[in-house]
């Protein structure tokens, strides 16, 4: 078995294993924490199999941008008085070992492939560049579509969080 | 090759049972994302195979849907916990509830 295979099924039992333990936590964070371990562990694969541009975006918006979202939420429900008792049952020092160790098996093989100029998995690497000229030559059309999706999406999300505000401060 | 779509089929099944099972709307929400994420694997794995740039184009169309579909659905969150007081998604079942 070749390395790069084995650093695949190696990314890909941290992928499942994560993915697993977030959906079956009681609580939001730890799943959080879970969840952005998977996505890192689906971003190593996508740079595995020759597909660099799309690695970098897997971190940049899902494990930033997306789950700072939900991050943003979870702080917004859990105000209150007992909000410092649960911090405090949540931050217990054991529940970070688990992401921590599955963190630095990750960080072991992004090491790994960014330090030799490794091959790839069995296929064609697709550079940036390519991605680039396709994505605004053929596809334009789908840049606009999508571009009118996140406009409906943000006037969507605006709209729910100002009628949310005002009620409150209608009851309140 | 194949390898990377059985996972892609395997993260998608554990979503789709997230989904089911889980009774709170942020984790129903993540478990969308990991469907989502497992489709975007399935494009990308493809995309490799015949090394075409489509796949990581319909895996970036994927990222804008993920994108739109979570600030939406956070935001309803928002209201239906302003509402009811609870994030449990049986609560709201009801319609006018």
């Amino acid at each position: 078995m070749s390395v790069e295979l084995f650093l695949f099924y190696m990314a890909a039992t941290i992928s499942l294993v994560s993915t697993v333990l977030a959906l079956t936590r009681y609580n939001a964070t730890h799943a959080l924490i879970y969840l952005i371990i998977s996505l890192l562990a689906s971003a190593i694969i996508f740079y595995l199999v020759g597909a660099p541009f799309a690695a970098v975006l897997e971190i940049v918006i899902y494990a930033g941008a997306i789950m700072v979202l939900f991050v943003f939420v979870v702080m917004m429900l859990n105000l209150g008085a007992q909000g410092d008792t649960l911090e405090h049952e949540w931050l217990k020092p054991g529940m970070w070992i688990l992401p921590t160790f599955l963190c630095l098996i990750l960080f072991m093989e992004m090491v790994y492939v960014l330090s030799g100029s490794s091959h790839l998995l069995p296929g064609t690497a697709v550079s940036p560049k390519e991605v680039g000229i396709k994505l605004y030559g053929p596809y334009v059309l789908a840049v606009e579509i999508a571009s009118m999706l996140l406009l409906a999406g943000l006037v969507g999300a605006y709209h729910l969080g100002r009628r949310y505000l005002m009620d409150s401060r209608g009851e309140d | 090759m194949e390898q990377g779509l059985v996972l892609a089929a395997l993260l998608f099944a554990m979503g789709l049972v997230g989904v089911m099972v889980r009774r709170n709307i942020i984790l129903i929400l993540m478990s969308v994302e990991v469907m989502l994420n497992a489709c975007g694997l399935a494009f990308i794995v493809a995309g490799a195979r015949w090394g075409q740039a489509d796949g990581q184009i319909m895996f970036m169309l994927i990222l804008a849907i993920a994108a739109a579909e979570v600030s939406v659905g956070l935001g309803l969150l928002l209201q239906v916990h302003r509402r009811l007081g609870s994030i449990d998604i049986d609560k709201t079942s009801r319609l006018k509830g």
